[in-house]
């Protein structure tokens, strides 16, 4: 059963001249981890507030079409009743923060629900120790690491316990390696709790391996949707502006100039570099 | 920027700080209204006294004094038109009377404006945001007072960045007459606002996302509950309040002028 | 061009940012400042246009000791693009925002005029000459920001963290225009924790960690060189970590380049090409 479905999905912000989304219709199952990639205003971000109602109820405009998350259809219920099934989180992490201790942040969605007090109280020490930041729960969000308060919106939306949680670019304004950090977290609720995951990144080199659920958008519309190892090889991929991974683009030239290393295409430096391992170990 | 440095919360603990909020208020508003209803020097001096013990035990004597400074210039303007409309009411001349009722209602001002200061001295604004929050202040104000709080050093910070930038750029806050500078400010204000604007709007979208507004019970992860040092503190402040009654309605107090 | 003498810098809260840094930027060079967060790269780079003056120790912008003379004089040649284009966008038209700097400076209208037009024209923004920035796409402000500081034409060029928030094709743009840059002959410094478009456009690097300069050479050695990235925590160039599993067969390790990559691999493969 699909956990979400679009169907000719089709937004237009207030006053704006085009749409933002046009037929957009993909289908994700429970349990998937879904990439979404794609140049800057080719519509993700529009794409990912559509999913727990943001669009329309927030920002108002047009929207066309059908979506259905988690059983619901988005249209015809409230953000909040959303909130209860999809868990968002946004690229800034200090403009998602607002409360004076990670804890109470943390806490938010379930003071909102109004769940009885101990109920909170485990739910977000579950969820803190979920994504590591249990020492940091009485700490300020100002004085942490923008690593560490990515960490805590994640928290903050797991501690609902939502289906679905989608991530909005979240390491745009991170480090590398903190970056990779929030990635194996991501990762781990996905395999371990197994919460679908929908993630809009660029940098495909760290995690275009997690995934065999790839969206390609260009320009609102969804161009290529399967898996990466496929996806990634082509041509037209990599005229709409997307950030091949270079192992992959490695493999693509070698491969031209008459080196096949193995039969899959790799995603990661890692993944290239033991395929070459193994056939050079063949000598 | 200094200003904002008083704001930046310092994790102290005493058992000033660690006093439930509203008790605090409560006997703030009590001193308030002990003080108007005296206007002699001995139970103003009194009640300035009585502050002093809890701004030793919290700890805060330094920004106290400074506080007290603050305070200094007005308190010398009001002791000044008092002495003055006496001295030209009473004919050209300063009584001592006159002298200790300007006295006394520089006193009253002090302690009006002093005890304030030492409710938001020794009240931490995690503790101010719960205490609005489990009094019957709706909501939305208390997180307004919270969000507002958590986000003053990241403003602060925004606007140094964004003078550094102008300043990069050519600009020189310094130059010029008055007019000049403050139009040398626009450069430096746009920008926060529109920042202030664009952040506001990525609060609230994550605010929605995390179901803001799905019930009107909200509920909480902590609880103000009231400890023996309330209770004292709530039973201080009603005895004052009605030892202070009893003395204005029955006891006469001597002036200073009259005792010497 | 830029001289750092052992400089230490504190900030009022009494934390030390920089704990003696010396460093030469000579005229013309391409150096990329990195190093974690915090680990002091941009109140380092805040000290080349005397935004920060030194605690102690001095820097010298073309023989001038900063704490001698003032930001706007020491901006007319140290250009500083910072990191959030929102930070410095407050003008009606992307016209008068181009123009404030060079107002700022003094320069007689006419020539105001031209070096406008010349700016907009280098960064594609002709067609928005008349349109509020607030108007424009994240990725247009960050180029009209460019275009502000470009417009004065200054011989240096710092570029704070130029690459955040940015798309693939944005990113190819930027290096391209970094490498115009620096055949202009412009100094430029970019402070970056983007280990990918420091191994595309391979400056001289210098590694910086909790205050203090803990390694400086070509991007190459510095890029490949694992024990030193761990220590700062910068993760390899995915290149770089491909041959650094390949090293025990004989591998080079120092290659960030993915054609000198491909060169390398057909070399050692000969015998199991079809």
């Amino acid at each position: 059963m699909a956990i979400i479905e679009t169907k000719n999905l089709t937004y237009t912000y207030p006053g704006a001249a085009k749409p933002s989304i046009a037929d957009v219709s993909i289908k994700v199952e429970k349990g998937e981890f879904v990439l979404i990639t794609g140049p800057s205003g080719c519509g993700k971000t529009t794409l990912c507030r559509c999913f727990n109602g943001l669009v329309p109820h927030f920002y108002q405009g047009d929207l066309q079409g059908e979506i259905t998350v988690a059983g619901e259809d988005v249209l015809k219920r409230h953000t909040y009743e959303m909130a209860k099934h999809v868990g968002l989180v946004f690229q800034n992490p200090e403009n998602q923060l607002f409360a004076l201790s990670v804890e109470k942040d943390v806490a938010f969605g379930l003071e909102n629900f109004g769940v009885p007090r101990e109920e909170i109280r485990k739910k977000v020490d579950w969820a803190l120790n979920q994504t590591g930041i249990y020492d940091l729960r009485e700490r300020s969000p100002h004085e942490i690491s923008g690593g560490q308060q990515q960490r805590v919106a994640i928290a903050a939306v797991l501690a609902m316990e939502p289906e679905i949680i989608v991530l909005d670019e979240p390491t745009s304004f991170l480090d590398p390696l903190s970056a990779e950090r929030i990635f194996d977290v991501i990762y781990d609720l996905n395999r371990k709790q197994g919460i679908t995951v929908i993630l809009v990144e660029h940098r495909l080199d760290l995690t275009a391996k997690y995934t065999n659920h790839l969206i390609v958008m260009d320009e609102g519309k969804v161009r290529f949707e399967g898996n990466p190892r496929e996806i990634l090889s082509t041509e037209e991929t990599r005229l709409i502006g997307v950030g091949i991974p270079k192992a992959t683009l490695l493999y693509q030239l070698l491969k031209k100039d008459g080196l096949n290393i193995g039969k899959n295409m790799p995603l990661s430096s890692v993944e290239l570099a033991d395929q070459l391992l193994e056939m050079l170990g063949t000598k | 920027m200094s200003i904002f440095d008083g704001l930046k919360f310092r994790k102290v603990y005493s058992p000033i700080h660690n006093l439930d909020p509203r008790i605090k208020f409560i006997y703030v508003i009590s001193i308030f209204a002990v003080a108007i209803i005296f206007s002699q020097v001995i139970p103003l001096l009194f009640l300035f006294v009585l502050q002093l013990p809890f701004v030793l035990l919290a700890h805060v004597q330094r920004q106290w004094l400074r506080s007290l400074r603050g305070a200094a210039f007005l308190a010398a303007i009001i002791f000044a038109v008092n002495v003055g409309t006496s001295f030209f009411y009473a004919g050209y001349k300063v009584t001592p009377p006159a002298v200790e009722n300007a006295v006394a209602l520089t006193l009253r001002f002090v302690v009006l404006v002093e005890s304030f200061s030492v409710f938001f001295l020794t009240t931490s604004p995690d503790h101010l945001g719960l205490a609005l929050e489990e009094s019957h202040v709706p909501y939305e104000f208390a997180f307004a007072f919270t969000t507002a709080v958590r986000f003053v050093p990241v403003l602060a910070e925004e606007a140094q960045t964004i003078m550094d930038a102008q300043k990069a750029r050519g600009l020189e806050l310094e130059k010029g007459g008055l007019l000049k500078r403050i139009r040398n400010y626009v450069p430096v204000l746009i920008p926060l606002i529109v920042s202030a604007i664009r952040r506001s709007l990525e609060l609230a979208e994550a605010m929605e996302s995390r179901a803001w507004g799905a019930t009107k019970k909200r509920t909480n992860l902590y609880s103000l509950k009231l400890h023996k040092g309330d209770y004292a503190l709530l039973a201080i402040t009603i005895g004052i309040t009605v030892a202070a009654i009893y003395v204005r309605l029955y006891v006469i107090i001597p002036t200073i002028v009259h005792l010497l | 061009m830029i001289e750092a003498q052992d400089v230490r810098f504190s900030y009022a809260n009494k934390v030390e940012a920089l704990k003696g840094v010396s460093l030469t930027v000579k005229d013309g060079e391409f150096l990329a400042i990195m190093g974690q967060n915090g680990a002091g790269k941009s109140t380092f780079v805040k000290h080349f246009n005397g935004l920060l003056k030194p605690s102690s120790g001095k820097v010298l912008v073309d023989g001038v000791e900063t704490t001698k003379t003032s930001v706007a004089t020491l901006a007319r040649n140290v250009g500083f693009v910072f990191q959030n284009p929102d930070h410095q966008l407050f003008s009606e038209t992307v016209e008068e925002e181009i123009a404030f700097a060079l107002k700022n400076f003094g320069f007689n209208p006419d020539v105001v005029e031209k070096r406008v037009t010349w700016a907009l024209e280098l960064l594609s923004l002709s067609q928005y000459r008349k349109i509020s920035p607030f108007l424009l796409s994240g990725g247009e402000r960050k180029r009209v920001a460019l275009a502000s500081v470009l417009a004065w034409n200054p011989q240096m060029l710092i570029l704070d963290e130029p690459t955040i928030g940015q798309d693939h094709e944005q990113k190819e743009k930027l290096t391209q225009f970094i490498m115009q840059m620096q055949a202009q002959g412009k100094t430029v410094v970019i402070v970056t924790h983007d280990v990918e478009f420091v191994a595309e456009c391979n400056p001289r690097v210098v590694l910086m960690k909790e205050g203090k300069i803990v390694a400086e050479g070509t991007g190459k050695d510095i890029l490949t060189n694992p024990q030193v990235l761990a220590e700062s925590s910068i993760v390899l160039p995915q290149i770089a970590q491909v041959f650094a599993k390949l090293s025990p067969l004989g591998f080079p390790k120092n290659v960030i380049d993915i054609y000198e990559a491909e060169k390398i691999i057909l070399k050692a493969t000969e015998s199991k090409r079809q």
